[in-house]
């Protein structure tokens, strides 16, 4: 069970490091459809995350920060699609470029705004609800503690208190005693139920950072084997964003695969020439798909430093917008194989943390180095061995000329 | 030059006059770092310059720590002073070299790594005083400052055990270098020596420079050591850190900052910090170049010298209870009068102790 347990929280770590990986994976499959080879993945998810810790530091929003964040990727996105799609140019050199000015730009900036190294400063958890208590609702010792934690600044975690009541602190003590509440059938059942939504509201409002979510139920259903820890701990428990990126594949392959939008986004990728013979046109279709890839990179920048992380710091995707387009051609522009892709890619990583230092059996105590360069092993044997050919979209990476 | 140019103006040959614009060009961007006197301080003068490693100025770590020194001496002094931020491996040597040319009469470098580096150029620039932070060299010109960290890292061992509910202790490292090998040694001693059947996690988050900045990886090291049971994590990772607090303060856990007293970054969570006093290092190099008390050679702080510690203020002093500070502070009487020793991981790269 011991091991079923930690089974479950590697793949817990794998979803939260992969969210990122989707994210940008799918932003790249919507340009590279449409015929618009993208490496600038990296620098669109760098600006976003830059933009999108300032905005919620400055204004106290994480969601103002998500705008900030899209917005800031639509911006460069629009500016590869006027490089490559208006001018023509090479698609290739417009991602680098952009992918360089990011990298350079943000600590500067950064660093201009903040005085912190290029840093952003680090958001709090938000505010945490110290509003009204309902009547009725019944508080027991334990609640009447968080809510003292909560409400008082100088207490930060539970710890301190129980350490100041084990020193003897009386008159935490009696503000402990002042609140309890003791249930009444019915009405505190009903008032329990709409305090935890007003609390839950206002968080949800009011946070500089997403926070995890606690599905319903996960609760209730944590002493059933197996489902209890796969919901509580794997499902459960995530913020926002992360359920967004899985949401986003089903979505993304419906839009793709079913509506009018994807046909002609795959053509234009395809066959241009044909879909401007069909009287549609491909520079409109083309920058409608870098917009929307400018809208994924900015989700997965925001994800990064203010969701995954809690601040913005220089070259923190490292690598991450590249690894999404390598999961991109692993998966063959494809979006449910992009999805398996990012989640084995997401597991490589969150491996090499737990095997650290951890004895397997029969191999014993495997060095670090190459537990850190699995990922890469991995997926160059799989790319070699197991994927096969991966065909681009014909289009891919030529700037369409109509014929005169 | 100029007859070059002009040569190659009345000449029909084309790649010619590019080969000579190219060259004026080249020579008028070299001047500068070629001409003597203008950037120069007068002889007498006394420049002092710092050459923060990767991580940079404001890791609020060890570079920090640095730099607040060298702010501190600057201010008390009444002198400015040059500075140069490493951001890639290949910048040490031309930094440092950079520093030395346009005048710096005594550089301080800060880290192991940039030993390297330091042996090159102090040794072409034989008048400059240099002090390097974390490393020994062996040169005439070159103070060696080093720590016994492990010292202080046994202290916030000790902490860490004294707190843990689970039994279980994580140390999250940066580079995976002896240095780092030696705060995680020290960290186990202590842990050891308050409870020998404590469990200690160690991870290191990576093996290139990188890793003194990826508060990702950080925070999922952190993340995996309290998912195997770990309550307590000590961080030594520079930059790497920043994650590992937030981690352990989204999940209500304790950490241990490194270098710099780091307990305002998470107050509430922040159990201690293990200090280096980088900044004492930096400013007393400065100020005995400055009166004239600088000598080459060796300096090694550790408890005894107050090089080492650990941090208990405002936003800790809730955590650390009066039981726990009595023993650490015996503890490190007994560390300063010899009756306990702790090993160094560094003296044959190996951290064999009675557990």
């Amino acid at each position: 069970m011991d091991l079923f347990l930690s089974l479950i929280q590697l793949l817990d770590s794998s979803l939260r490091l992969a969210t990122p990986l989707v994210l940008a994976a799918l932003a790249g499959l919507y340009c590279e459809r449409a015929g618009i080879v993208d490496i600038g993945l990296e620098g669109k998810m760098l600006g976003a995350a830059f933009a999108a810790a300032t905005t919620a530091y400055l204004t106290g929003s994480v969601w103002a920060g998500l705008v900030a964040g899209i917005a800031a990727s639509v911006v460069l996105a629009l500016l590869h699609g006027f490089a490559c799609i208006t001018h023509r140019g090479n698609q290739v050199v417009s991602g680098v470029a952009i992918n360089t000015l990011v990298m350079g730009l943000t600590p500067v900036l950064g660093h201009a705004w903040f005085r912190e190294g290029g840093q952003t400063p680090a958001l709090s958890n938000g505010t945490p609800f110290a509003g009204v208590q309902l009547p009725y609702v019944p508080v027991d010792r334990d609640a009447a503690m968080a809510l003292i934690v909560q409400q008082d600044p100088d207490l930060r975690t539970l710890r301190q208190l129980t350490n100041r009541l084990e020193a003897g602190d009386a008159d935490l003590a009696a503000r402990i005693d002042a609140l309890l509440v003791a249930p009444t059938p019915v009405i505190s059942w009903i008032m329990a139920g709409l305090q935890g939504f007003a609390n839950g509201t206002v968080d949800f409002v009011t946070a500089t950072r997403f926070t995890p979510i606690e599905l319903p139920l996960a609760e209730t259903l944590a002493p059933v084997p197996i489902l209890g820890p796969v919901y509580g701990e794997l499902i459960s428990g995530h913020n926002i964003l992360v359920y967004a990126a899985v949401a986003l594949v089903p979505l993304t392959a419906w839009v793709l695969y079913r509506t009018r939008f994807g046909l002609r986004l795959r053509a234009v990728g395809e066959n241009p020439a044909a879909v401007d013979t069909a009287g549609i046109s491909v520079a409109r279709m083309r920058y409608q798909a870098v917009i929307v890839t400018g809208i994924l990179c900015g989700i997965a920048g925001a994800y990064l430093s203010t969701a995954h992380n809690a601040a913005f710091v220089r070259d923190m995707t490292a690598g991450k917008g590249y690894l999404a387009l390598a999961a991109l051609i692993f998966a063959k522009w494809r979006p449910v194989p992009v999805l398996l892709t990012c989640l084995l890619f997401g597991f490589l990583e969150a491996m090499e943390a737990r095997l650290q230092g951890v004895s397997v059996p029969l191999i014993g105590e495997v060095p670090v180095q190459l537990i850190q360069a699995m990922p890469y092993i991995l997926t160059v044997v799989l790319l070699a061995g197991f994927i096969g050919r991966a065909v681009a979209p014909k289009a891919s990476g030529i700037p369409y000329v109509k014929e005169r | 030059m100029r007859q070059a140019q002009g040569r190659a103006q009345q000449g029909d040959d084309n790649t010619m006059t590019r080969f000579a614009v190219a060259l004026a060009a080249t020579a008028l961007a070299a001047g500068p770092a070629f001409a003597p006197g203008l950037a120069t301080a007068q002889d007498g003068d006394f420049v002092p310059a710092v050459v923060f490693d990767m991580g940079g100025k404001f890791d609020r770590s060890f570079n920090e720590g640095i730099y607040n020194g060298v702010e501190r001496f600057a201010e008390e002094a009444g002198v400015s002073y040059l500075e140069f931020e490493v951001t890639n491996e290949a910048q040490r040597e031309q930094g440092l070299r950079r520093m030395a040319r346009s005048g710096a009469s005594a550089i301080l470098a800060a880290g192991f790594a940039q030993a390297d580096s330091v042996e090159v150029v102090a040794a072409e620039f034989p008048e400059v005083k240099f002090t390097i932070i974390d490393a020994v060299i062996d040169l005439p010109n070159v103070q060696s400052v080093i720590f016994r960290e492990q010292e202080g890292s046994f202290l916030v061992g000790m902490l860490a055990a004294m707190a843990t509910e689970t039994g279980v202790v994580g140390f999250v490292g940066g580079m995976d270098i002896p240095l780092i090998r030696a705060f995680a040694c020290g960290y186990a001693q202590g842990v050891h020596y308050v409870d020998p059947t404590l469990e200690v996690l160690e991870n290191m988050t990576g093996t290139t420079p990188a890793a003194w900045n990826d508060p990702t990886r950080g925070g999922e090291l952190a993340r995996s050591q309290f998912d195997r049971g770990a309550d307590v994590v000590f961080a030594a990772a520079g930059g790497t850190g920043i994650g590992v607090y937030q981690a352990a303060a989204d999940s209500g856990n304790l950490a241990i900052g490194v270098d710099s007293n780091q307990n305002h970054l998470q107050p509430g969570t922040m159990l201690t910090s293990m200090i280096k006093r980088v900044d004492v290092a930096a400013h007393n190099a400065f100020a005995a170049v400055q009166d004239g008390t600088w000598e080459p050679g060796l300096l090694d702080l550790g408890l005894a010298e107050d090089g080492v510690g650990w941090a208990l203020d405002e936003h800790n002093t809730d955590l650390v209870s009066q039981e726990m500070r009595d023993a650490v502070e015996a503890a490190r009487d007994a560390i300063v009068a010899g009756e306990v020793t702790v090993i160094d991981y560094r003296t044959d790269n190996s951290c064999d102790y009675e557990g």
